[in-house]
């Protein structure tokens, strides 16, 4: 399989604190990877730093083998990273139309544009018009994915893709997001362990800023991804490791 | 007063030209450009020296000067405020002054302190007038500043509105990093926004060139009226700024049948009702609103009353 993604012993820092502690990763073309871990496990970075919205500060970020480490965000949305972030981020002011177009304009060309991401998350179509900041939360989501979208990826990041939307909203978002399997890479950061176990076809856990667990969903049992979800093997070791030494 | 209200809604229309670039510059690049006033100064040294030194007809001055004035600011974004944005809120101030004061010694050396004028190179212009009913006369150079203002604007916020690159400058303006995920290049956006900015600044030189002299340390009082303008308007909005533009006008218009003094004083006092208004109006929605923060202010002065 081809590498569409390849992480190098990343470290990412906010000030004095390492959220990334020299993350290596792995990820295929076409594969479909969900990222989860507790609050502070450094996903939400771990997908900054790909988009270039954080700097990396040791390591390297490779894009189908070619380094992007120092490529600013608005380069690497044209080399083929895509994020829909954390909080939506929708321009508030302008037209849900405007906030598609602008990735349009200044995406790469390819099959996805404002028809193809229309019918892809059919919802959209009739909130063209209206200003974005009035759109109830899966709406937003929506939008923001298919913002990421029609920039045509070959890389899709989807940060929190659940968070703060209703059990019907986020069917409705998982729904369209089928649509896309096969079509591109796709790396999801995902609180919601059942939907992500369902969804991706690996699941990658996070604690602390390093990874825990990586593995098919088949292959994992519900203790080990809890276990890992929480860095409990990390704590059990410590405490072992303190004992002994002690 | 029917015919100070007129002078004062054409004079309102400079005004605006004189702010939007100010406005501009805050709502997109959030960047205070305090050597704005210096900048139109220098636009209209520049056309004049066309005129004056190179002997070419105003229209062909003012051709070329725009495009050197959006050059320039294209420049001045790259070189200089790029980097004093770096350096967090007080950098770009103190560069934008140091950055006035080097214009206005530059231009008191190229072009001497003498106060200079485009009003004897634009024929009858300066004192043409049309009459209208009711006997009222409208000069023809304010019409004319007015009617290009209006349109100078509207094409600004069509091009805002309308455009790839209007979307890019009103993205960046809301959410830099979010504009960056959609592939916008923010400080190319800053040049461009930066670049429109010194241009209508530039505009606004050579209308006052026109209408009136300057000299090379006119700025700073451009930079009063500019501000004032964007305040009244409320920042970041074109069609606040050609609003606030034209409240300025009609304060100084009217100000002046009060008395020739009171002109700038009545712009000064509009300025600062509308600056205590939008304070107040903030500080009274976190009491609890208008009534509520009055009553405060009522009781907590009774409250001192008691205690003395």
């Amino acid at each position: 399989m081809t590498a569409a993604l390849e992480l190098n012993q990343i470290v990412g820092r906010h000030g004095q604190l390492q959220a990334i502690k020299g993350m290596t990763l792995r990820i295929d073309k076409g594969e479909v990877a969900a990222i989860i871990g507790a609050n502070g496990a450094g996903k939400t970075t771990l997908m900054r730093m790909i988009a270039g919205l954080h700097p990396c500060a040791e390591g390297s970020i490779a894009l189908f083998g070619s380094d992007v480490t120092a490529m600013p965000a608005h380069g690497r949305l044209k080399a083929g990273i895509a994020l829909s972030p954390e909080g939506r981020r929708l321009f508030g002011d302008m037209t849900v139309q405007e906030n598609l177009m602008i990735a349009a304009e200044n995406g790469r060309r390819g099959d996805w544009n404002l028809a193809s991401v229309c019918d892809a998350f059919s919802q959209i179509t009739p909130l063209l018009a209206r200003p974005a900041g009035g759109l109830s939360g899966g709406q937003r989501q929506a939008v923001a994915i298919a913002r990421a979208l029609i920039a045509n990826p070959d890389v899709l990041l989807l940060d929190e893709v659940s968070l703060g939307l209703s059990p019907v909203a986020v069917d409705g978002v998982y729904q369209s997001l089928e649509t896309l399997r096969g079509a591109m890479t796709m790396i999801l950061v995902e609180q919601d362990l059942t939907r992500a176990m369902k969804f991706a076809g690996r699941v990658i856990c996070m604690a602390e800023g390093v990874l825990e667990l990586d593995g098919a969903p088949k292959d994992l049992t519900r203790a080990q991804i809890t276990d890992a979800y929480f860095g409990i093997h990390k704590t059990a070791d410590t405490a072992a490791g303190g004992a002994a030494h002690a | 007063m029917l015919e100070a209200i007129v002078q004062g809604v054409l004079l309102g229309g400079y005004y605006a030209v004189l702010a939007a670039g100010l406005s501009l510059m805050f709502g997109v690049v959030r960047f205070i450009n305090l050597a704005h006033g210096d900048m139109a100064v220098l636009g209209a040294m520049i056309a004049l020296w066309f005129v004056q030194g190179a002997g070419l007809h105003v229209a062909i001055a003012i051709a070329l000067t725009l495009p050197l004035m959006g050059a320039l600011g294209w420049l001045m974004q790259r070189m200089i405020f790029e980097r004093a944005l770096q350096g967090g809120f007080l950098i770009p101030i103190l560069t934008t002054i140091g950055l006035g004061a080097a214009l206005q010694n530059g231009m008191f050396g190229l072009f001497g302190s003498d106060t200079k004028s485009l009003g004897a190179y634009i024929g009858n212009l300066s004192w043409a007038s049309w009459e209208i009913p009711g006997g009222i006369f409208i000069g023809q150079l304010p019409g004319y500043m007015f009617l290009t203002a209006i349109l100078v604007l509207g094409a600004v916020h069509v091009l805002l509105t309308r455009t790839a690159f209007g979307r890019a400058v009103r993205a960046t303006a809301t959410d830099s990093e979010a504009a960056a995920l959609c592939g916008v290049d923010a400080r190319r956006v800053h040049r461009g926004a930066a670049a429109i900015a010194v241009a209508l600044a530039g505009l606004a030189g050579i209308f006052l060139a026109m209408r009136a002299q300057v000299t090379p340390f006119a700025g700073p009082m451009l930079l009063i009226f500019a501000f004032e303008a964007v305040v009244i308007g409320g920042i970041g909005s074109l069609r606040g700024t050609l609003i606030g533009g034209i409240a300025l006008g009609l304060a100084q218009s009217l100000g002046a049948m009060i008395s020739p003094q009171f002109s700038l004083l009545a712009g000064h006092c509009v300025f600062l009702a509308v600056l205590a208004y939008r304070l107040m109006s903030g500080a009274a929605a976190g009491r609890g609103g208008w009534r509520a923060t009055i009553s405060a202010l009522f009781f907590h002065k009774s409250m001192l009353r008691g205690k003395s």
